[in-house]
């Protein structure tokens, strides 16, 4: 099996944010970056089908800074074959663009089996380069999966929604991206570490185009007002109810 | 400016969220320039299909705005869309309004510790609203909306086989008014019948959600999970009970209305963005709350 596994490189999702002096970033200095933990689950259902066909290739691609490299590699330590480093300053606001981006170049690496994303990166929570991705190479495409069988070109898909789990049937190939649930990644070994270094990591510059998102500001959410310790033990749910009724009105 | 509002329906009713999508929808309309909101849904199988017949309608009708509901279904929808209009889409967005001919949409980012706003220059702008912000009216009238149904020429290479559907009578966290949500505090899996029984005290409106802890360890589904890799929630009240508050966790329920902890330990983080906090042990304070809630909903 052919499969790409498209990932991102992403604050880690402890890190506290802080908002850089021009309001509409925020400032990178002492953030500690991973893959975005959605890409892992990606990551290893490509592994896992490339194991199971017992043949094929496992390609990383990456829309992200130089520093990206070091994301790419993580996930040849954890066994992928090989890596492309879509290099930009800074990825777009706009998602479409990455879009473009990744679509061209996959488009330029012939056909795939499969081509996996995570549901969703923990930074800007777009929810979309993937769909978009499938749309602009005409593939079929399904979103947050977490249970997936394959048989030949008919796949199987379950993904949650409110109140169940929808059952898709879909034809291969087809692009994929990844929920919690669909597998448990693994984690590199050193030897995987030690290999991970030889195998090839092609770094392509793209210039992405300006988008049609402006950003006008980057702000840190509401704050909360101060809240209160009502009271301790059982003897204070009285007084917890009268101001979720009289003071919240929530009851 | 003119907007088209996409719903949802289940089982041939609108979803709740649909009339949502119908008010942030209408804040557009607001913005001056005629602001008619033509309202479609699409009950086909065929996802494909349903992406093709809206954003045929879409380009046909000259709207100014798409908008969605950033649901499971709305989130898989609105790119398939968006992508056909040659544009990407506002995420989630908590807040809209117009400029002029353009829409300004604000949207949590980081897991919503920060809050990015951004002028939305794709004609039209699809957007897709995060539920529970955008509430009608109290006085809005659901069989108001009338929305037109697509019909869809060929369902695609996507479809829905079949909904498992959660055991009847269970909510789902993101739906729910009011969640009462565990963690590790709580102990032991079979524990988690504590807060069953003060959900079900509020007759119907609630749902037992679950921290990531817990949701690792087993205890209770996915599907379940508050905070940054499971649902980002708004409701009206939430209850934490026995967790801690990690950031993560934080993520998902900060933009609750109001949110009440329940924790033995007084320095829990949870503490901090709790409009009301009661210290001690849960297992005495959750049956006691219970209590009264039956007495109130009696």
């Amino acid at each position: 099996m052919k499969i790409a596994v498209c990932i991102k490189r992403v604050p880690d999702s402890e890190t506290r944010v802080k908002i850089s002096a021009d309001g509409k970033s925020i400032d990178e200095a002492g953030v500690k970056f991973i893959m975005n933990p959605y890409d892992e689950f990606a990551v290893e259902e490509a592994l896992r089908r490339k194991e199971k066909a017992g043949t094929g290739e496992v390609t990383v691609f990456c829309l992200g800074p130089a520093a990206a490299q070091e994301t790419i590699r993580t996930a040849l330590a954890t066994g992928a074959d090989r890596g492309v480093l879509l290099q930009v300053d800074k990825p777009p606001t706009d998602p479409f663009e990455a879009a473009k981006l990744i679509a061209a170049e996959l488009k330029a690496g012939g056909t795939w089996d499969l081509i996996l994303f995570g549901r969703m990166a923990i930074d800007d929570y777009n929810t979309q380069v993937g769909t978009l991705v499938a749309e602009l190479l005409g593939l079929p495409c399904v979103t947050a999966v977490s249970h997936l069988d394959i048989d030949g070109t008919k796949g199987v898909a379950e993904r949650e929604i409110e109140g169940g789990i929808e059952v898709v049937d879909f034809s291969l190939p087809a692009v994929l991206t990844t929920d919690k649930g669909l597998n448990e990644p693994r984690y590199p070994a050193l030897k995987g570490i030690m290999a991970a270094k030889k195998k090839p990591l092609e770094v392509k510059p793209v210039q992405p185009g300006g988008g049609a998102f402006e950003v006008v500001a980057l702000t840190p959410p509401p704050e909360r007002k101060e809240g209160r310790i009502v009271g301790e033990g059982a003897g204070a749910v009285g007084e917890l109810v009268r101001l979720l009724r009289e003071e919240a009105k929530v009851l | 400016m003119k907007t088209l509002a996409v719903l949802e329906q289940r089982d041939g009713a609108l979803r709740k969220v649909s009339f949502e999508v119908v008010t942030a929808a209408g804040r557009l309309g607001g913005g001056g320039g005629g602001g008619a909101v033509d309202a479609v849904v699409c009950s086909s199988a065929g996802i494909e299909g349903c992406a093709t017949a809206i954003a045929e309608r879409a380009k046909s009708g000259g709207y100014g705005a798409v908008v969605f509901a950033a649901t499971a279904t709305g989130k898989d929808l609105a790119p398939r869309v968006a992508a056909k209009l040659g544009v990407g889409v506002a995420t989630d967005v908590t807040d809209l309004s117009v400029d002029g001919d353009t829409v300004i949409a604000t949207r949590p980012v980081y897991a919503g510790k920060a809050m990015l706003k951004v002028r939305v220059l794709g004609k039209p702008a699809v957007i897709s609203v995060r539920p529970s912000v955008f509430m009608p009216p109290p006085d809005a009238k659901a069989s108001q909306v009338k929305p037109e149904s697509l019909s869809v020429a060929s369902p695609g290479r996507v479809v829905v086989r079949e909904i498992k559907a959660a055991p009847a009578g269970t909510l789902d966290v993101a739906e729910a008014q009011v969640i009462i949500s565990g963690g590790r505090g709580l102990k032991d899996p079979a524990n988690f019948k504590v807060l069953e029984e003060l959900a079900r005290a509020f007759g119907g409106k609630a749902a037992v959600g679950a921290s990531r802890a817990v949701v690792d360890a087993g205890w209770r589904a996915h599907a379940d999970q508050v905070g940054q890799t499971g649902k980002t929630v708004s409701p009206s009240l939430y209850i934490a009970v026995g967790i801690s508050g990690a950031i993560q966790h934080l993520a998902g329920m900060r933009t609750s209305k109001v949110i009440v902890a329940i924790n033995k330990d007084k320095d829990a983080p949870i503490f901090k963005v709790a409009d009301y906090g009661v210290v001690g042990d849960l297992f005495e304070i959750v049956p006691k709350l219970t209590e009264e809630i039956r007495k109130l909903h009696g």
